[in-house]
């Protein structure tokens, strides 16, 4: 099996690795994949308040390209606000990680890591699509009081 | 953690295959330069010296088998015994029946003949289940018996858990019904004790390549009598090997297979113990620094320099790529080319998690101390880093039990 350089580097230099606290309301945790098919991704991001992300973390049950695709995961959606986060391909990891097309599914499990980060951050905020530019046409707008800044 | 290259790699991943032993080249080398005639040129001296060698050869490897060298074929390898040992005996056979017993945890070289067979339409295929140490019993294979039964084939170790199939109560058996009794003793030759009368099988298929001998050449034993077994060839062209395997034989890797099998059997009762020991070393240490760690196979009735262990919660394919300095292989799906995990753990029950997160390592005769007790040191150390990045092992810390979990598995 032949890496590419971005993938050892990964796997040997993870970034991020580590849990946040699943309990706080910042906090957006995804669990994708199943022990079973040998390829588990956790995804954790935590959005400040003007809804930026500025931490991620990961943890990866998985071959080298799966961890690498879930490290490269936390490193692009720090500093990214959800809507933009929501905008990663996994296409645009296979690319960055020059993956095989062996190794593709670990792309796509990175994505989907993603989104269900996001998507459990949104359901726990879900009364505050506050974030500044942007929404996507999200259903909670339509019933929006008005509030301050709904996050404590 | 990048580790230094400059060290040679640790090799244990002898069941794959074996570095030539030296003095098996030095036996094949005047057969690959000087001595290079056709063993069936019977009207010169370069054709006398090659058949000589050839028959030299197959003295060594029937020493090795407790039987006559006239009841030796060479082959290409083991794959090409198995193949020639099923097909051979079901189309022999044909008029006195069809079916054919065999087990889940067969080389592919057996169970992909059984099938295609099958398929064919020329045989039916009970594959028996092993139980979860990877073993088939002699009661299971008599139950599977049925009147058209013609014959059975039995590895007498597996290649990935290195766990021994009963061989000697099943020959037993076979004997009694008079059913034709096949065993791939790939893994096994050299390795532990195996005489094709205590054992009492039929025909055995071995290959050099596992024994510190060449790649590319093999041997079929076929037994001459009571019973006496004649085969269909495969191999159809001149009628070399008493009409069992057409073709020019290959000479320096029939010399090379030969003086293998002359190794093992001069030094195999201090090989296997030699190997025990590291085995149990290894094992060892590694079980000692680290917990959730699970055998694969039988833990008595195995080869002596094979352990392949599950070390839950951490995939196969990151193990070995934390490792680069230790040759080893894996049953997770991730090192397979069709994505599967190891058939061979599925058929044992272990469930798939565990097949993902298995290593096999097999000791050899050039495995010294000092390789084990560095592989186990970076098994260990990748282990223990892997496990930090591992969700599963998180979880079980927090007393999560995995199994209630419901995982949504995206793709």
């Amino acid at each position: 099996m032949a890496y590419s350089d971005k993938v050892l580097d990964h796997y040997e230099h993870p970034r991020n690795v580590g849990s946040l606290d699943k309990n706080d309301k910042d906090v957006g945790t995804g669990v994708v994949g199943a022990p079973e098919c040998g390829d588990v991704m956790k995804l954790q991001i935590k959005v400040s308040d003007d809804g930026v992300i500025e931490d991620a973390k990961f943890k990866t049950f998985g071959c080298g390209s799966a961890i690498a695709s879930s490290s490269l995961a936390t490193e692009w959606v720090k500093g990214k606000t959800v809507d933009e986060a929501l905008e990663i391909r996994n296409t645009d990891i296979v690319n960055e990680l020059s993956l095989p097309p062996v190794k593709i599914h670990c792309s796509v499990l990175a994505e989907d890591a993603i989104r269900a980060a996001l998507n459990d951050y949104r359901s726990k905020n879900d009364d505050a699509p506050a974030d500044q530019g942007a929404e996507q046409g999200d259903a909670a707008a339509a019933h929006e009081t008005v509030e301050p800044e709904s996050k404590a | 953690m990048t580790p230094d290259m400059s060290n040679k790699i640790i090799y244990l991943d002898n069941n794959a295959t074996s570095p030539l032993d030296p003095r098996v080249l030095d036996a094949m080398m005047p057969f690959l330069t000087e001595k290079y005639g056709n063993a069936a040129s019977r009207s010169h001296q370069y054709g006398w010296d090659a058949d000589e060698a050839v028959q030299k050869a197959r003295e060594q490897v029937a020493a090795l088998l407790g039987a006559s060298p006239k009841e030796i074929i060479f082959t290409s390898g083991a794959t090409e015994s198995d193949n020639l040992a099923v097909k051979g005996a079901v189309e022999m056979l044909a008029d006195k029946g069809r079916h054919v017993i065999t087990c889940a945890t067969e080389h592919k070289a057996i169970i992909d003949t059984c099938k295609y067979l099958e398929s064919k339409g020329v045989a039916d295929i009970t594959f028996l289940a092993p139980d979860k140490f990877g073993r088939v019993s002699a009661k299971q294979v008599e139950e599977a018996i049925r009147d058209d039964t013609i014959l059975i084939t039995l590895m007498a170790a597996n290649n990935e858990i290195g766990s021994l199939h009963p061989i000697a109560e099943i020959g037993k058996l076979a004997r009694e019904k008079g059913i034709w009794f096949h065993s791939d003793a790939t893994q096994a030759v050299g390795k532990v004790p195996f005489d094709v009368n205590e054992m009492q099988v039929d025909m055995v298929s071995l290959s050099a390549h596992k024994i510190y001998g060449p790649k590319g050449v093999g041997a079929l034993y076929v037994r001459r009598r009571s019973p006496r077994v004649r085969l269909t060839p495969t191999m159809h062209g001149g009628g070399h090997e008493r009409g069992m395997r057409s073709g020019t034989l290959n000479v320096p890797g029939i010399v090379g297979l030969g003086e293998a099998c002359q190794l093992c059997k001069d030094e195999f009762e201090s090989e296997a113990a030699r190997e025990l020991v590291l085995r149990n070393r290894l094992e060892e240490k590694i079980t000692s620094e680290l917990d959730h760690v699970e055998l694969n196979g039988d833990p008595e009735f195995r080869l002596p320099g094979t352990v392949n262990l599950s070390f839950a919660y951490v995939e196969g394919e990151s193990l070995i790529m934390g490792v680069p300095e230790v040759a080893v292989s894996s049953g997770s799906a991730c090192t397979s080319a069709s994505l599967e995990p190891s058939y061979v753990l599925r058929a044992l029950g272990v469930g798939d998690e565990l097949a993902h997160s298995s290593i096999r390592f097999s000791i050899g005769r050039f495995t010294t101390e000092d390789d084990v007790d560095r592989a186990a040191e970076t098994i260990i150390k990748t282990v223990k880093r892997l496990r930090e990045m591992s969700p599963l092992y998180e979880m079980v810390q927090e007393g999560i039990d995995l199994s209630s979990v419901q995982w949504g598995a995206e793709h």
